[in-house]
């Protein structure tokens, strides 16, 4: 095979474009790019990720939800740190204890975060409702409240 | 007549299919009925990224054969894959909003889809740019074939980086006349892909044969 000027050319594009996977793949992005960090991912970070605007991925923990006059708390964990959101945004309706949550906001002072967005990680599991089982939709009971 | 018939069949079917997704399967545990619209959302994306994968094949079968042929089907598998691209993403917004609480979001899968669907839209609008038939199939069969390396990221994305979009189902995460529903759909928008594959195609040689009756005038 004999290579032209041309063929040469693409065949550099070729690499050019190789590489920059491998690095997206194997290279800095995991760590650099992460779409949400962990519990425990932000308070490693210590005084440095108070006010920073971040994206925050857990589990609501059982007992922890609550509800009063519209500001809702509750805490995100990844079984090994928790933290305390508080938020007065209204949660989608599929939100509940238990389930996986990504918010968006920043950590406060007093180790609290305050979200500005909450949004429901859903799994991969599809069933119909076992006999009397009732998903809880806090969303449905604030919308009426604020109605009122 | 005969490719009429089978769109007409392939209709049906997706009308039977449908009948499955609303009707026969049941509603969710946790989201109700909104999760139907997964019987059309993933069978898009699904039959998306099948039919990239087959102009994947037919562009680098243009390049290898130099065949007006090869590059008609890269160029009509491109453009069915990026309608049902689309499809997957509309549909994927409309289902996010009642069940993520938002209508988008820049997670890896979403962000990945997005860059794939405007990726391919470009290169239909380059292939418009070219005039010269040779040279055209040549330069699309190679942006077409990098373009492809953003199919696999798409796919993987969701095993690869933390992502709002949940991982693959499969049938132990699924009730089993989901699954049904599910591949039946799947089938259905198969078929209808092909169909529009072929009609593409179809119209593709006619533009052909037309613009080589005006070239010898």
């Amino acid at each position: 095979m004999k290579f032209s000027g041309k063929g040469l050319f693409t065949i550099l594009g070729i690499l050019l474009i190789a590489a920059g996977l491998v690095y997206l793949l194997w290279g800095g992005l995991e760590e650099n790019v992460v779409y949400f960090v962990t519990p425990t991912e932000l308070l490693e970070k210590g005084e440095a990720a108070v006010g920073n605007p971040v994206r925050l991925g857990g589990v609501v923990q059982g007992g922890s939800l609550q509800e009063k006059e519209g500001i809702v708390t509750f805490s995100l964990t990844d079984e090994v740190k928790t933290v305390l959101v508080v938020t007065t945004k209204t949660p989608p309706q599929m939100f509940h204890e238990g389930i996986g949550a990504v918010v968006e906001g920043a950590l406060r002072k007093d180790g609290i975060f305050e979200a500005n967005r909450l949004m429901v990680k859903h799994g991969n599991e599809y069933r119909p409702p076992k006999e009397g089982e009732m998903p809880q939709q806090i969303y449905k009971a604030i919308q009426q409240e604020k109605r009122s | 007549m005969l490719f009429k018939l089978f769109g007409a069949v392939a209709l049906l079917f997706f009308a039977y299919a449908q009948y499955w997704a609303l009707v026969r399967a049941p509603a969710d545990y946790q989201m109700g009925d909104v999760y139907r619209i997964l019987f059309v959302h993933v069978p898009a994306a699904w039959n998306a990224l099948l039919l990239l994968t087959f102009s994947f094949v037919a562009s680098l079968m243009t390049l290898l054969k130099r065949s007006a042929t090869w590059d008609r089907l890269a160029h009509s598998s491109i453009e069915v894959g990026v309608l049902l691209t689309g499809l997957a993403l509309a549909l994927g917004s409309i289902w996010g909003r009642p069940t993520w609480g938002v209508w988008w979001t820049w997670d890896p899968r979403l962000t990945t889809t997005a860059i794939l669907f405007i990726l391919y839209l470009g290169a239909l609008m380059l292939r418009r740019l070219i005039e010269d038939r040779e040279r055209r199939s040549r330069i699309m069969a190679s942006v077409s074939i990098l373009i492809y390396l953003n199919v696999p990221i798409v796919y993987f994305s969701v095993k690869w980086w933390r992502t709002l979009h949940q991982v693959q189902s499969n049938p132990n995460t699924m009730d089993p006349a989901m699954v049904t529903g599910l591949r039946l759909n799947a089938l259905a928008l198969l078929a209808l892909s092909l169909f529009f594959l072929i009609f593409r195609y179809r119209l593709a040689k006619r533009e052909q044969i037309n613009q080589e009756k005006e070239d010898s005038k």
